[in-house]
């Protein structure tokens, strides 16, 4: 099982022609990730050759789906053009769009998800500005190194990168059912709510890692929703306790203003949800071992 | 990024929003010719990015040109908590007020959609008004892709229940600032007060704007608005290394590689320092995925470069990041450091985890830098961090 992601998935990715599309396909081809085409409206007809195995370009979203039954995109689209490239995967009604892209103007962000709105939400986008998710074992769709950890029971959804790999890496032992980053814009996609309703569903996750940081009330609405909705163990960490008010730390969205969107009052809805939430990625890494026995 | 009042005043008046006018001016003289532009007559006031200004005496009349100049030499160099005035602008004097309202537009995070929001009670703190009397402020959801045309406007004005003489007129102003907050790609954009004048106009008085960054690349004119002036001398030279580097108080310089990551760090080299004399971070510097060599030793220097540094901890966990790109560029660091001679006497924690780590490890290993120090946990290494920059 896992969610969102499955060695059954068709992956295709938008961008895979630039300098940092090619990096990437060519790592999530090696994690055993299903890449069945490229999208370059230029240099559609080609194919782009990955250490031997022949990826082609298509000319649009919709041509990839239908040449090849693609059901995941992956987007590098530089900022400028990634409001355009989206619409087109939600137009073409591919189940998950998934915007590694950093740096995309909020009004685009907006724009893009009434779009999807608009639609039906047929198209399950995740990010912008996230490392994307992960099967392990099974498949790789986004930036999150392969290698840190191995197929096990936990499910982790994060808003950021680097602390994904960092808890990770902490249970690589233990293993991990998804990990899914969602990223840390104003505006995103799929929400920690999304990935918690998921991982309550799917067989395969014992416990859920939840990481948060300042900035919103999405940890605040996610803690509501674990107390009503989640049977499972939620281990929490949000990281930003020390960050000053109003000052920008990075992602645009851990942006603190007054009390609410506060590390330490994300902290105290997600315990008032049952929820334990470590002090450091390593005494989260220990609360979620101590409750999985391990 | 947030702007200043002038500034704000001259966006709105580009997109047709009803203000009056107006010039910066940023000395005592040059308040008379920007007043008697204004026929004699004007407002003088304070350009911080601080409320509260009208309180803290920051805008005074002007019935003469000679008064401006009193007036300017008063308000320039006014302390406003905390923020000095630079800046005045010189405005026209407003006609006769009847009423004062509030409208802006800003993203509403949770909905994940823009909002409208309008109050027949403005010209005071909205925060207050939404407090004590909420069902005074009408929140309108607007779709991004709709957009606010009049029919729209209408809808906002008629929510916030705006009299019958003004509705029009009020949702006239409210489109032009809608196309304001889409075409300058603004994350905010707030008039309070918007007034009703005794002659029966319209007029934006005060405003709020702020920019998203992110915009950058399709609004070239908006690095001129940047107050370059105000930023830290240490947060400039990051900027312009293209850096997201803010300074702090503390002494322990921190260096990492993505902003969950580095905030976190934070916190652990805070809880750390609660051991060791109480030392908290120095800096938030994040070098962000996938860094070369090059972009780490610039970092470095920067971090070096704060004489409120007492030790370094550079956290990384190499995702797209390779580790032995970051050992070699703090070898380059130092090394290019030593090469311009300036004695670096300020002790380094390196942990590297993930991607190339123990090639990482081992450059550093090589390298034997009698101020650089392995510690193989984030916890662990964060202590010593502490521990170092409390001895110094």
């Amino acid at each position: 099982m896992a969610i969102f992601l499955t060695k059954d998935s068709k992956v295709i990715v938008q961008g895979m022609t630039g300098a940092t599309g090619m990096k990437h396909t060519k790592l999530m081809l090696a994690d055993g990730t299903n890449i069945v085409g490229g999208v370059n409206p230029r240099k559609a007809g080609t194919t782009v050759d990955f250490d031997g195995t022949e990826v082609p370009v298509f000319g649009s979203v919709a041509e990839a789906i239908e040449k090849t039954g693609a059901d995941v995109s992956v987007l590098f689209v530089p900022p400028a053009f990634a409001k355009a490239a989206v619409v087109e995967a939600i137009d073409a009604e591919i189940p998950l769009a998934v915007v590694i892209t950093e740096g995309i103007a909020v009004h685009d962000s907006a724009a893009f998800w009434a779009y999807a709105n608009s639609k039906g939400n047929k198209t399950r986008i995740i990010g912008p500005n996230c490392p994307g998710l992960i099967t392990p074992g099974q498949s790789n769709a986004g930036i999150i190194p392969g290698d840190i950890t191995k197929p096990g029971r936990i499910g982790l959804v994060s808003k950021s990168g680097t602390l994904t790999y960092q808890m990770m890496y902490e249970l690589r032992d233990i293993g991990f059912s998804s990990a899914v980053g969602i990223g840390g814009d104003p505006v995103i996609g799929t929400t920690h709510i999304d990935a918690l309703a998921a991982f309550e569903a799917d067989p395969d996750t014992d416990l859920i890692v939840m990481i948060g940081e300042i900035g919103g009330d999405a940890e605040e609405r996610a803690a509501d929703y674990i107390k009503a909705n989640v049977t499972k163990p939620v281990v929490g960490y949000v990281a930003g306790f020390t960050a000053p008010e109003g000052k920008t730390m990075g992602h645009a969205g851990a942006i603190v203003s007054g009390s609410s969107g506060t590390a330490q009052a994300k902290k105290e809805a997600l315990e008032a949800a049952g929820v334990k939430v470590g002090k450091t990625p390593t005494e989260t890494a220990k609360l979620a071992r101590a409750i999985l026995g391990s | 990024m947030d702007l200043f009042e002038y500034q704000a005043r001259d966006l709105f008046a580009k997109h047709g929003v009803p203000v009056l006018a107006g010039e910066v001016i940023d000395t005592p003289e040059a308040a008379r010719e920007a007043t008697e532009r204004l026929g004699g007559k004007s407002v003088v006031k304070a350009q911080v990015k601080v409320g509260g200004r009208g309180k803290a005496g920051g805008v005074k009349l002007a019935a003469t040109p000679d008064e401006a100049v009193a007036r300017a030499t008063d308000i320039l160099g006014m302390d406003i908590k905390g923020h000095t005035v630079h800046k005045v602008m010189i405005a026209e004097l407003s006609p006769e007020i009847e009423a004062e309202y509030y409208v802006s537009y800003l993203l509403d995070r949770t909905n994940r959609t823009f909002l409208a929001m309008a109050s027949v009670q403005g010209g005071m703190d909205i925060e207050e008004v939404a407090e004590k009397t909420p069902e005074a402020l009408a929140k309108v959801p607007v779709n991004a892709v709709d957009g606010v045309d009049i029919e729209k406007a209408r809808e906002i004005v008629a929510q916030a229940k705006f009299p019958a003489e003004v509705a029009e007129g009020v949702a006239e102003a409210m489109v032009t600032l809608w196309k304001t907050f889409v075409a300058e790609d603004a994350l905010l954009v707030e008039v309070n007060p918007l007034v009703k004048t005794k002659d029966g106009r319209i007029l934006a008085l005060d405003g709020k704007v702020s920019l998203d960054e992110n915009a950058e690349f399709r609004q070239p004119e908006h690095e001129a608005l940047e107050d370059k002036a105000a930023a830290n001398p240490l947060e400039a030279a990051a900027k312009a290394k293209n850096l997201n580097y803010v300074k702090l108080d503390g002494e322990v310089g921190i260096i990492g590689n993505g902003a969950g990551l580095v905030m976190s760090t934070l916190d652990v080299v805070a809880y750390a320092g609660e051991n060791h004399g109480g030392v908290k971070p120095a800096n938030f510097l994040d070098i962000g995925g996938g860094a070369s060599a090059q972009v780490m030793a610039n970092g470095l220097e920067i971090i070096l470069g704060d004489a409120d540094v007492k030790s370094v901890f550079v956290n990384v966990f190499g995702g797209i990041t390779a580790c032995d790109e970051v050992a070699n560029g703090i070898i380059q660091a130092l090394a290019l450091l030593a090469e311009k001679g300036e004695e670096v006497t300020k002790p380094l924690v390196v942990r590297l985890d993930g991607n190339n780590a123990e090639l990482g490890r081992k450059i550093l290993s090589d390298a034997n830098h009698p101020l650089v120090q392995r510690v193989d946990t984030m916890d662990g290494a964060a202590d010593k961090a502490a521990e170092l920059a409390a001895a110094k």
